[in-house]
């Protein structure tokens, strides 16, 4: 027996020692410092762990509880279903990935769209499942966004998207990048109405996600230490053959670097849209002046 | 000329009409075998394996955006940098003369030596070359020229400053602008359409890929490795991933295929070049006719419809 053996027989026998004494349900262990969490505490701490501050990642539905005012979220488009219209095969058939993703999250696909009432103010609100396939975009988050987009401009909505995707879904091959180009013109159309667009983004947006309607908010907010990017840091590190500084493509890298407006701790990040929609839909409710008045 | 891996069998016959050659042999003899090789090229490229076009896509003297503006212009001068960083030789542009009229002219560049791959950085773009691309572009705009883009990148470049620099920033930017310019857009994929490094440039009224062109939201190698956890699966990606030009083509995302050469397009860039043109000229007769705010909502409406979904 080599010394090594006897460090992963260690390793191994502590794993188990925690998995025997902490119930799951009762405690977890904080994935960054590795501080333990009563559950209940970090639940009602909105998931964000009290000894570092790291930001666990949350479910749609987590998500839409914490940001919007109490039962105002009314879903639409939530039957738009994927297809697996290239009979992608990789380890595991697409429509298998599909079945299987959709028995997980009891969604058709990896983003919920529909409106609801932040702080008493209607917006058009779209939450991705980085649950689902990894949040990936093809065809069904493409429509949905777009979908919710138009209709923020029928409804003169302001739109907030809250961003987790690993990129484009590959199994839908160039479809899915197409979803990039529809998405953005949407916006475009979004942005020539005058309506406002905040965009946030959470662990972790890469790929062709980023370099679509996330990074084009009026605003870009980030959560705290959230990995935010278009290439994946491994892509990069296999490019240029150097190991990545600390930090590197996390939040507050990208505030430093000018790409997004402001990081945004999760416990204030519904206070603060709430404070920043009025300034941005303000004009809207102001009359125009008559003559005499000027 | 560089013989790609399926194109093997090939060598063996140029190399004895090379012999042929310098012992000036019969040239009867030197024909026939010359009607041998033809035949067959034919037949190698009568059946191309996805990953074989994609061998063709990136074959090192593929045309090239600088090379065809050559072929196809009388005039042309090339604009240089985003007025912010620098100039970003992995895109060119600038404006040209094609037949009677002037048209912007923007593409990527890879190299054609190592020298110039280098200096190129292999047509993978920083942010600047997006930026500078879109400066051109809305130039056009103002001055009511029609844009034509030539595609052709491994893909956006992954780098420290580019990320530094807000590439995905860049690129979504351009998508979200490209959709509202008043003035036609025409898009033709030469070699290789490296995901959203090439669509950062394509967001086009027409679309077209040459033959052996490939366009795909990942490289086959980059798909193994993610969804095949298998760099060496690379070809049976390339089968999956439905990026020839006949597939895009069947699956509406692109508008047409332009035929090349027997033997691929770099063996005849001339000839090629006349194709390009030809269908260049005939759509910009077409588009010329259709107001600049229809020409954005055709646009618009056309990747609006982009993707395959159950709705019931």
């Amino acid at each position: 027996m080599s010394i090594l053996d006897w460090f992963e027989k260690k390793e191994k026998a502590a794993i188990t020692r925690e998995k025997l004494n902490i119930p799951d349900d009762l405690w977890v262990k904080c994935f960054d410092c590795g501080g333990m969490l009563y559950l209940k505490d970090l639940e009602q701490n909105k998931k964000v762990c009290s000894h570092c501050n790291y930001h666990f990642r949350l479910t749609p539905l987590e998500r839409i509880t914490q940001l919007l005012d109490a039962d105002s979220f009314v879903e639409c488009n939530a039957e738009i279903a994927p297809v697996d219209f290239l009979s992608f095969s990789d380890t595991s058939p697409y429509k298998e990935r599909i079945k299987k993703a959709q028995a997980k999250t009891i969604r058709k696909d990896a983003v919920i769209t529909g409106t609801g009432k932040l702080l008493g103010q209607t917006i058009s609100l779209a939450v991705m499942d980085f649950g689902f396939m990894g949040g990936s975009m093809g065809s069904v988050v493409g429509e949905k966004i777009t979908r919710l987009i138009e209709e923020a401009i029928a409804k003169t909505q302001p739109v907030i998207i809250v961003c987790t995707s690993g990129g484009a879904r590959i199994q839908e091959g160039l479809s899915s990048l197409m979803q990039m180009a529809k998405t953005s013109g949407a916006l475009k159309k979004l942005s020539e109405a005058k309506l406002p667009f905040i965009s946030i983004l959470t662990d972790p947006t890469t790929g062709g996600t980023t370099a679509s309607f996330a990074m084009l908010g009026d605003i870009n907010i980030a959560e705290p230490g959230a990995l935010i990017s278009f290439a994946g840091p491994r892509v990069i590190e296999q490019t240029i053959r150097e190991k990545l500084p600390e930090g590197f493509q996390r939040s507050e890298f990208l505030l430093q670097h000018g790409i997004v407006d402001l990081v945004v701790h999760r416990s204030q990040l519904r206070e603060k849209i709430g404070q920043l929609l009025p300034a941005l839909t303000a004009f809207r409710s102001k009359k125009t002046p008559k003559k005499d008045e000027l | 000329m560089k013989l790609l891996e399926f194109e093997k069998p090939l060598a063996d016959i140029y190399e004895k009409i090379d012999t042929l050659k310098k012992i000036s042999a019969d040239p009867k003899q030197v024909h026939a075998l010359e009607n041998e090789a033809d035949k067959l090229k034919a037949e190698l490229f009568a059946n191309l394996t996805p990953f074989q076009i994609v061998q063709i896509a990136r074959h090192p003297q593929r045309p090239s955006t600088r090379g065809l503006i050559q072929l196809i212009c009388s005039e042309f001068e090339e604009l240089h940098g985003d007025r912010s960083f620098r100039d970003d030789p992995a895109i060119v542009g600038g404006i040209g003369k094609l037949a009677d009229r002037y048209v912007m002219i923007i593409g990527h560049q890879k190299g054609t030596d190592t020298k110039d791959n280098i200096y190129r950085n292999f047509g993978m773009p920083n942010p600047e070359g997006y930026r500078k691309a879109l400066r051109l572009m809305k130039m056009a705009e103002k001055f009511n020229l029609p844009i034509v883009t030539f595609v052709d990148t491994p893909g956006a470049y992954p780098g420290i400053g580019a990320e530094e620099r807000g590439q995905a920033e860049a690129i979504a930017t351009n998508l979200k602008e490209m959709i509202a310019l008043q003035v036609p857009i025409v898009s033709i994929v030469l070699g290789e359409g490296g995901s959203g490094g090439a669509l950062g440039i394509a967001v086009a009224n027409r679309i077209y890929m040459l033959q052996y062109a490939i366009y795909s939201v990942i490289s086959p190698e980059g798909c193994a490795s993610i969804l095949f956890r298998d760099a060496g699966k690379a070809e049976l990606a390339a089968q999956y991933l439905k990026l020839t030009a006949t597939d895009i083509v069947k699956l509406g995302l692109a508008d047409g295929m332009i035929p090349e050469p027997i033997g691929g397009a770099h063996r005849d860039w001339q000839n090629t070049a006349n194709t390009i043109s030809k269908v260049i000229e005939k759509d910009l007769k077409t588009l010329d006719r259709i107001s600049g705010m229809d020409l954005a909502e055709q646009r618009y409406q056309k990747f609006r419809n982009f993707g395959t979904f159950i709705s019931s």
